[in-house]
């Protein structure tokens, strides 16, 4: 051998001394569960579209969320949002403005034209949706969808339930709602306007229906006893609110008091500031703590000079005054009557006390089992009676638009399989744990304060029924999204692949974008330690 | 600084990487075409800071020279755990001598290169604290008196590691080593002992002085360029936390920079002709607490009996860098 001067061996490469074996536990790379998405009623994968929204793929990023949601645009604006109140960038400086980034993705793809995908092959099956209101639009978007045959009966004129009588056009224009609609319905939905069912059996057999989704809301208002004289105005909040809607001014006079602590009531104060009441008063039986109305719409109501008169209820109703007694809370935090009374002038009094399912219909089919005013329905959302399938308002839950569209992609997904003769299963329920703000590496988020919608001014707001909170433009709806921490998920900010003493991570374009190479990991954790986003974990090592 | 400022606001600029940045905005350790000049199979601790900065600087050094570069290494760790024989890590023409001598043969290389007419080809000379502020001394000296063109990488984990963790003329204060112990009234290293090393460059006047850390790469990869820029001699401080000798764990390396860098105690500054040029502001300040309490070398301070008085005397050791630096100073 001519080996140089001192030199008996060949040099070699280091690569033949495989440091993995010194690993007593292994980084993998996860898909962990964003909060956001995790408290989603409608089930949309947020950190998902925001993802797309980050690079300006707007139409990817709306596709991505009409696939949970077909409603962006009315989302993003009637939405109260939980996913922001579970964000983690909360715990960092503000929450992302993820309603707001969705609102413009939705005025995006109305502005722009996008279509919703097309549907399936037809399966030959034939599904009845009760109902047009969120709950049933949503269930009729996800079945036709899947290929079935859909047509919706409404009792109404038009289509949209709550979302048209019961949502003032200040937070939600008719013209955006009539056109995420109508973009539904040209899936090849038909939709039969008043057409009230009221033997559910019958029109199912005369329709050939295979199944059916119960979706008729809650809209008959409670009612509560006021004695009250022959010139009192007592009206109900449904009415004023859908008569408002329809562009007509019901008379309530100079000083309107609503009875009730939703955002039922909310909304109708709001109204009757818009048609010309001086004063507005909420007039409620408990504290503001315990008011079931959204705090945002709380917020707005008082910053439009509606007063709010906790812990009364009224006893009686005169001519232009009215009488409250003054209630106190029990140990058990449930309101007293005191014996104390107040007068109180007003000139009419709207009944905002909640709303009961009408069960008319539901009588007609004996196996439908109600409970307290609305149906029982199984982890699948089918009720007693087979094939029938039955959400948003009428069933047990919290009642909002959100929730509503979320109950029916849940039972278009139990119909389908239903339909397709596959075993009935709950969803499988994700059992991941939301990622943890403690989780991330914050250090590397810029700071980067939350981007303030524009707002009318709360004194020009109730000058007429202008919307009230605007868009993001297009900048700001990047920087908005941006913001996104992308919690659980990686977003490729290549820390990993940088951050390894041993080279033992590589970029692949497949996956999560970086593989591992065990070979020469020595299980360090640097990788797991400096992901921003929490999306590595390290596991022990089996020996 | 001399790094560019991106306003991005998912991850700005302090990331390796990501995926909505133009790649000349990415650091060159989110290329994967980078050079890997320290490659796998080295026997470097699990999370050595020392392994991850020598790839960071060389791989940066190597992108600002065009790949021609010659690196010559003072004996310790980075040259220990790189090269037993017959196998070696490096993918640059590399070079060990002595552990005195790395700026002396590095001086040597650049005058043969020069000699022969190739003085495009670049010279980077590197060694641990040790082999930089004590044993190499003054042979690094006379590197900048001469103003020979080579920069010279201190790679400091503030103390002799790899022969068993003994003092080095950068351990700091209170640290306790194997020449060190925790104990007496004045437990671990010495107040008022040690070497600033990147004032006594700055005092040789040189053309560019400036200090760095693994946690902040665009930075350090920004005074990499910088320092290829310029010819004359050069000198480059990284602290590199070492999970055995600071009884840290290794998966805190980057951290426990990052917090070095946040308490300001390790300040991060560029000088040009001994005169300070620019200075990287605290972006989130935290009491030296934070950064001492991870590391078992300072346990001492901690537990049953707190030692507040040589905490108090640390945080004066960092405020006199914040005050001396300005480093509370906004970000432009």
């Amino acid at each position: 051998m001519n080996k140089p001067f001192a030199i008996t061996l060949d040099v070699r490469t280091s690569l033949a001394n495989h440091t993995g074996a010194w690993r007593s536990e292994r980084p993998v790379y996860v898909d962990g569960l964003p909060p956001c998405n995790h408290a989603c009623p409608a089930g949309e994968q947020v950190q998902a579209w925001l993802y797309a929204a980050e690079e300006g793929s707007y139409k990817t990023a709306w596709r991505r969320l009409v696939n949970d949601n077909p409603f962006p645009a009315i989302m993003g604006r009637v939405c109260y949002h939980p996913c922001e109140a579970a964000c983690n960038r909360g715990e960092l400086d503000s929450a992302v403005g993820i309603n707001s980034v969705e609102r413009f993705l939705g005025d995006e793809a109305i502005r722009q034209g996008w279509q919703l995908p097309a549907a399936a092959a037809p399966s030959g099956k034939r599904v009845l949706i009760v109902g047009a209101g969120p709950s049933g639009l949503s269930a009729a978007y996800q079945l036709r969808l899947r290929g079935h045959e859909v047509e919706i009966h409404e009792a109404g004129h038009q289509a949209g339930g709550m979302m048209r009588f019961g949502i003032p056009t200040f937070r939600l224009p008719r013209a955006v709602l009539d056109s995420e609609i109508d973009r539904l319905l040209a899936l090849g939905i038909t939709l039969k306007l008043d057409t009230r069912v009221t033997d559910l059996g019958e029109t199912m057999r005369a329709g050939r229906f295979d199944a059916v989704f119960l979706a008729i809301g809650a809209q008959l208002s409670h009612r509560a006893y006021i004695p009250a004289g022959q010139a009192a105005r007592i009206l109900d909040a449904l009415e004023v609110l859908g008569a408002a809607a329809g562009g007509e001014r019901p008379q309530l006079g100079r000083t309107v008091v609503v009875y009730g602590g939703g955002n039922t009531a909310m909304d109708a104060a709001r109204t009757a500031k818009r048609l010309g009441a001086q004063e507005a008063i909420v007039v409620y039986r408990r504290t503001q703590a315990q008011m079931p109305a959204n705090e945002i719409e709380l917020r707005e109501a008082l910053e439009e000079g509606v007063h709010m008169r906790w812990l009364r209820t009224i006893t009686q109703v005169g001519d232009g005054t009215m009488t409250l007694e003054k209630m106190r809370l029990d140990d058990n935090g449930k309101p007293q009557p005191t014996g104390e009374y107040e007068e109180l002038t007003g000139d009419s009094v709207v009944l905002a006390l909640g709303q009961d399912v009408d069960r008319s219909m539901l009588d007609t089919l004996a196996s439908i089992q109600v409970v307290d005013g609305v149906v029982q329905v199984d982890k699948t959302m089918m009720t007693g009676c087979p094939g029938v399938f039955a959400g948003g308002d009428m069933v047990p839950s919290a009642r909002s638009v959100t929730v509503g569209i979320g109950h029916g992609r849940t039972a278009a997904v139990h119909i389908d399989r239903w339909l397709r003769g596959q075993p009935s299963q709950p969803m499988p329920a994700d059992s991941r744990v939301p990622v943890a703000f403690g989780s991330l590496n914050p250090w590397y988020y810029s700071d980067a304060p939350h981007a303030v919608r524009p707002r009318l001014e709360a004194g020009r707001r109730v000058a007429d029924f202008s919307e009230v909170v605007g868009s993001l433009d297009a900048d700001t709806a990047l920087y908005e999204a941006r913001r996104c921490m992308s919690c659980g998920n990686c977003f490729a900010c290549d820390n990993c692949f940088g951050v390894c003493p041993d080279n033992a991570v590589s970029k692949i374009d497949s996956g999560h974008g970086y593989a591992i190479d065990y070979d020469y990991c020595k299980g360090c954790g640097l990788c797991a330690a400096e992901c921003p986003c929490g999306a590595i974990l390290l596991e022990a090592e089996h020996t | 600084m001399t790094g560019q400022t991106v306003k991005f606001y998912q991850i700005g600029s302090r990331a390796v990487g990501n995926r909505l940045l133009p790649a000349e905005w990415r650091t060159e350790q989110s290329n994967p075409d980078r050079r890997n000049a320290l490659n796998s199979g080295h026997r470097a601790c699990q999370g050595c800071g020392e392994a991850l900065a020598a790839r960071y600087v060389l791989d940066a050094a190597v992108r600002a020279t065009k790949g021609r570069l010659v690196a010559v290494n003072a004996t310790g760790c980075l040259e220990v755990f790189s090269t037993p024989y017959p196998e070696s890590s490096w993918q640059v023409p590399w070079l060990h001598s002595l552990f005195a001598n790395a700026a002396s043969v590095a001086t040597g290389v650049a005058a043969a290169l020069k000699m022969t007419g190739r003085d495009e080809i670049r010279v980077l000379a590197q060694g641990g604290d040790g082999g930089t502020v004590d044993i190499g001394l003054a042979c690094l000296s006379g590197m900048f008196e001469r103003n020979d063109d080579v920069l010279y990488v201190c790679y400091d984990n503030e103390a002799y590691m790899n022969t068993g963790v003994q003092r080095s003329g950068a351990t700091p204060p209170a640290a306790r080593t194997a020449t060190t112990e925790a104990v007496g009234a004045r437990p671990g290293n010495p107040f008022g002992t040690g070497k600033d090393m990147a004032r006594i460059a700055m005092a040789h006047e040189i053309p560019y002085v400036a200090t760095a850390t693994v946690a902040e790469l665009h930075d350090l990869e920004a005074k990499v360029e910088r320092a290829m820029s310029l010819r004359g001699a050069r000198y480059l401080h990284v602290l590199v936390p070492c999970p055995l000798g600071w009884g840290s764990a290794p998966a805190d390396t980057i951290r426990l920079a990052r917090l070095a860098q946040r308490c300001g105690l390790f300040p991060l500054l560029e000088a040009e002709h001994g005169e300070v040029t620019a200075v990287l502001p605290i972006r989130d300040p935290v009491p030296v607490e934070e950064y001492l309490k991870p590391q078992k070398r300072y346990a001492h301070l901690f537990g049953d009996h707190p030692r507040a008085d040589v905490l108090s005397a640390l945080q004066a050791l960092a405020d006199r860098n914040i005050a001396r630096y300005r480093l509370l100073a906004e970000e432009p």
